[in-house]
């Protein structure tokens, strides 16, 4: 019975087992069909895409950054050069905890508080960047600590990097400016530019001055190195290589002794001075005080530092020679001298009498001359000598607004004069139309007057005067004036050069010129203006005291300099040529609450002079300011606000 | 003379069965080409990988020789120590990687867990055998719970891929011994119904593995990794391969354990779709040998653990391919018989051992 169950159950079992055996079969052939579906998917339907991929894990395309073009004076003095040095760079997003990362680092290479703040500002400025610098500058002794214990830190590696460095430190700091960080907003730019592609692998770029106008040729063009890779990014083999080429150096038409003498002679003083080769537009000196230290911005600067600049009462970041705008005050008058004689309103024999102010007809308002009482008889050259503001005011009347804003407009006042940095502004030579758009009012007869002795809505730059004073100088041929000479390859062959054929040339009667001329000489002459400063030169020094009002001063008031704070003084104004027969050299010299033109700019203006013209290196006392009034120093124009009644 | 000259190899090759020993060796051949890319030309692994190989052989030969009835002898106590030292490792043993799984027996260390992947079919069917003639439905418990036993000892060490291997080998013998399609349906639906509590006590690192295999993309660089690189591998190599050691993406590093779990990842690099349907078809003819044999066998013993081997067998092929090309999670399944390392070599190789036994001794046919 037992037995009998059993063989029948045992054969029962065996079919059972079978099936279930060709059941698991089936099951596992279509499972091994659904493998196969997949590898037919990936390999066949999606292969390329999966070789995209691969393609992409295996190749890497690291940037060569190109050396960046060296900046030297008119001489080859080095203004701004690269130096090797190593960086320790961490990748932010290769390292979870950073905090705890830069406190293991700090027991192999020192790291300051003042590292640990530039590099958090760095990472909030810089999230494009994969790597960036926690310490810059590191000694070999780092370099070898940290190469010892680098295994413990992955996401931070060594890197040799090129630095900017400026060896003169503050000089010319407004000219040279400098390098910074590239930051998300100067990506915006290049990528609006296209030219994001020449900056993979940069990490600087010009911010200000040069550094930033010419970036261009600075920058040079960003090679490419195509490298295979492994998971961990290491290269395995280069497969091509295409070569940086290094940024174009650039020979700038400044002359450093020039500028650190120019420099030296405003002493503590703030202001500005552009001197220009009137027959090339050469800008040989170009000054604004105070400077910086151009260094500092390089690696970015820290906070500290970057609050004494900002904040500084003196503003040295503000480029005074480009930017600051002055009333050009009296130094508009031998512009407005030959204007006269062009036009044919003035003749140099001609004289009038000065009662000491001028009214316009019908009118009770007087503009007085700096000189109560008058001059007397005053002829052109008279006028110019001793800046006779009656002269000028009847003049201005005689001529109209529109001649005046014409014909001056031509020596570049009221424009933007194009030279090669960045930033400038265009000052302002009131016209008719002018104040109508501007102020939506009619120009009143009253307006003019005190725009024929600068002041009023006349505003101009350092720069513009000394490019007027240069077209002047040059008797009427302009060139645009440019702070760089000549573009030179990495061989320093030049590739481009400035400088080299006239903007314009005006067309002016030689006779008219040399009336001015000579008033010009004479104003640096006994009797002069500029007397004092002009004592002695072994050359025609031609010159143009002037003085700009900072503040107002009511009619019937007198300015009083020992009263006034010293900050609301007025600005002291020169411009200047020599030698007057063949002009080597024009310049204009502004000295903030300076006071008196004559006093205070035109010394500076002297020693410039003599070092460019005779080789005079100064004594340190020549810069320092002539402090007394003398007689024959032109006085303060005054004219208020009700100037036209 | 002939018979004289032909002893020895008949000693050699009569418990072998040709046909299988020719599937493995052509798969072991396979393996070894593929591990001297896998390693870049690493010769001295390549060579301990051919000795792991041979102790492999060695042992099998020496498995397929011994009789079934010997065979069925030491299920129990094979079972019997597994347990125990499962048990140990629970207690004692050496943490490893956040994993327990390793016992330190001072002379050497040992990996319980394989053990009991042979011994737990064993066992099983050695229990359905001894209670062929009755089997109640309270057997296909005791079963399952010999199962369960050291199941869960593995899974709270934790291996997943061990535990589910064994798991699904004891399962195997449960399914040929008879198990009604019913219970196997309500177990099925009690198991999806519990699957939520199963993912509450899972650990954080297998849960992540379950959400990377649904998302790889999601953790590219941690956990999806592994899958998105194999992934980019198989398909980049296409139809026709790159060729033998020209995976990029074998060669540069990408691919993470690219000589043991991920082998076949760099096999189907260089190798492409044809070297795939080759190694498929290869496991495919392994498998109908098994299946053959299993349908041969004379004992509800060695049917059920003929099958259980080569069901298994198929196991480790599917869930280590669908765990290279993105089908299932990452689970530590080597590929039978090309991926590098000796215990899983040996173990599989035991299987195949049993199951020649089973083919090449006398059947003792009850009739």
């Amino acid at each position: 019975m037992n037995h009998r169950i059993e063989l029948r159950s045992y054969s029962r079992e065996l079919h059972n087992f079978r099936l279930r055996l060709a059941i698991s079969a089936g099951f596992m052939l279509l499972l091994f069909l659904l493998l196969f579906a997949r590898f037919f998917y990936l390999q066949v339907s999606q292969r390329e895409h999966y070789h995209t991929l691969a393609e992409a894990n295996r190749i890497s395309i690291a940037p060569i950054v190109p050396n960046r073009g060296l900046i030297f004076d008119r001489n080859g003095v080095v203004l701004a050069h690269n130096y090797s040095a190593y960086t320790l760079e961490i990748v932010p997003s290769k390292i979870k905890n950073l905090e705890r990362l830069i406190n293991e680092l700090t027991t192999v290479v020192e790291i300051s508080a003042r590292d640990r703040k530039r590099f958090k500002k760095l990472m909030e400025e810089n999230r494009r960047f994969e790597s960036l610098p926690i310490r810059t500058r590191l000694s070999d002794v780092e370099v070898a600590r940290f190469a010892a214990n680098r295994y413990r830190f992955p996401g931070v590696e060594i890197k040799a990097r090129p630095f900017r460095q400026y060896p003169k430190g503050e000089l010319a700091s407004h000219v040279v400016g400098y390098i910074g960080r590239i930051n998300d907003k100067d990506l915006e730019r290049l990528e609006a530019d296209s030219e994001l592609a020449n900056y993979r692998g940069s990490q600087h770029m010009g911010k200000i001055g040069i550094e930033q106008s010419y970036e261009r040729e600075l920058h040079g063009i960003t090679g490419v190195e195509e490298m295979e890779t492994d998971a961990a990014g290491r290269a395995i083999r280069v497969i091509s290589r295409t070569p940086p080429s290094a940024g174009k150096n650039l020979k700038l038409s400044l002359d450093s002794k020039l500028q650190e003498v120019a420099e030296k002679a405003f002493g503590d003083r703030r202001g500005a001075l552009v001197a220009i080769e009137p027959a090339t537009g050469d800008v040989l000196a170009f000054v604004s005080r105070p400077g910086f230290d151009p260094n500092l911005f390089v690696d970015g600067i820290d906070a500290e530092s970057w609050d004494l600049l900002n904040n500084s009462i003196d503003r040295p970041l503000n480029n005074r020679a480009l930017r600051g705008l002055y009333p050009p005050g009296s130094t508009f008058k031998p512009f407005m001298a030959l204007a006269g004689l062009e036009l044919k309103k003035r003749w140099p024999g001609s004289a009038i009498s000065d009662p000491g102010y001028f009214s316009l007809p019908g009118s009770s308002h007087r503009f007085r001359d700096w000189k109560a009482g008058g001059h007397g008889l005053v002829d052109l050259h008279k006028s110019l000598v001793i800046s006779c503001d009656t002269y000028y005011y009847s003049l201005a009347h005689d001529l109209g607004i529109d001649n005046i804003y014409n014909f001056t407009g031509q020596f570049g006042l009221g424009k933007k004069t194009g030279i090669d940095i960045e930033g400038e502004v265009s000052g302002l030579l009131p016209s008719q139309a002018w104040k109508m758009k501007r102020h939506n009012q009619k120009w009143f007869g009253g307006d003019t007057i005190s725009v024929g002795i600068g002041q009023g809505y006349n505003l101009a730059t350092p720069l513009q005067l000394a490019f007027a004073t240069a077209v002047l100088a040059g008797n009427g041929t302009a060139f645009r004036p440019h702070l760089v000479k000549q573009v030179l390859d990495s061989n320093n062959r030049v590739v481009r050069e400035f400088g080299r054929s006239p903007l314009y040339r005006l067309k002016l009667d030689p006779a008219n010129l040399k009336a001015v001329h000579n008033a010009l000489v004479d104003v640096t002459r006994p009797g002069g203006t500029a007397a004092v400063a002009g004592a002695g030169a072994a050359y025609a020094f031609a010159g143009k005291t002037g003085t700009a009002q900072v503040v107002g001063v009511k009619q019937g008031e007198k300015y009083e300099e020992s009263k006034l704070h010293e900050r609301h003084r007025d600005h002291a104004l020169f411009v200047s040529y020599a030698p007057a027969e063949n002009p080597k050299i024009a310049l204009s010299v502004l000295v903030e609450n300076g006071g008196h033109g004559g006093a205070a700019a035109a010394p500076i203006a002297r020693v410039v002079m003599d070092y460019y013209l005779l080789g005079k290196v100064p004594q340190e006392a020549a810069a320092q300011p002539v402090d007394q009034v003398d007689e024959e120093d032109e006085e303060h124009e005054q004219d208020g606000e009700d100037g036209h009644g | 003379m002939d018979s004289v000259m032909l002893r020895p190899w008949h000693y050699l090759t009569r418990y072998v069965d040709g046909f299988l020993l020719c599937g493995i060796l052509l798969l072991m051949a396979i393996g070894l080409i593929t591990l001297f890319s896998a390693t870049d030309a690493n010769g001295a692994r390549v060579t301990s990988q051919a000795i792991n190989m041979l102790v492999a052989l060695g042992i099998m030969w020496l498995v397929a020789n011994i009789p079934l009835e010997h065979i069925m002898r030491i299920a129990v106590p094979l079972y019997a120590a597994g347990l125990f030292l499962l048990l140990c490792v629970a207690l004692f043993g050496e943490i490893n990687n956040g994993a327990r799984r390793w016992l330190n027996l001072g002379v050497t260390r040992i990996q319980p867990s394989e053990l009991m992947k042979i011994a737990v079919p064993l066992m099983m069917a050695w229990y359905f055998d001894k209670h062929e003639a009755t089997l109640r439905l309270r057997d296909y418990g005791v079963a399952t719970l010999l199962l369960l036993a050291p199941v869960l000892l593995i899974l709270r060490q934790p291996d997943l891929g061990t535990a589910l291997l064994i798991a699904s080998s004891g399962f195997y013998v449960l399914f040929f011994s008879g198990l009604s399609w019913r219970i196997m349906a309500s177990v099925t639906v009690a198991v999806g119904a519990s699957l939520p509590v199963l993912w509450s006590m899972m650990h954080d690192y297998q849960r992540k593995r379950v959400m990377t295999l649904l998302d790889p993309t999601q953790d590219a660089l941690g956990a999806g990794y592994h899958t998105i690189q194999s992934t980019i591998a198989i398909g980049s190599g296409g139809v026709l391969g790159k060729g033998w050691q020209q995976g990029t993406q074998t060669h540069l590093a990408f691919l993470p354990e690219r000589s043991t779990d991920f082998i076949f990842a760099v096999f189907s690099e260089e190798f492409g779709l044809i070297g795939n349907l080759l190694l498929l078809l290869l496991y495919l003819a392994i498998i109908a040998r098994g299946m053959v044999i299993a349908a041969n066998a004379p004992t509800q013993f060695t049917r059920l653990i003929a099958a259980s081997i080569t069901l298994t067998f198929f196991t480790y092929i599917f869930v280590n391919m669908g765990m290279v090309i993105g089908i299932l999670p990452v689970v530590g399944v080597p590929l039978p018989l090309i991926s590098y390392g000796g215990t899983s070599m040996v173990t599989m190789l035991l299987g195949f051992g049993i199951l020649m036994s089973i083919q090449t001794h006398p059947k003792l046919v009850k009739t």
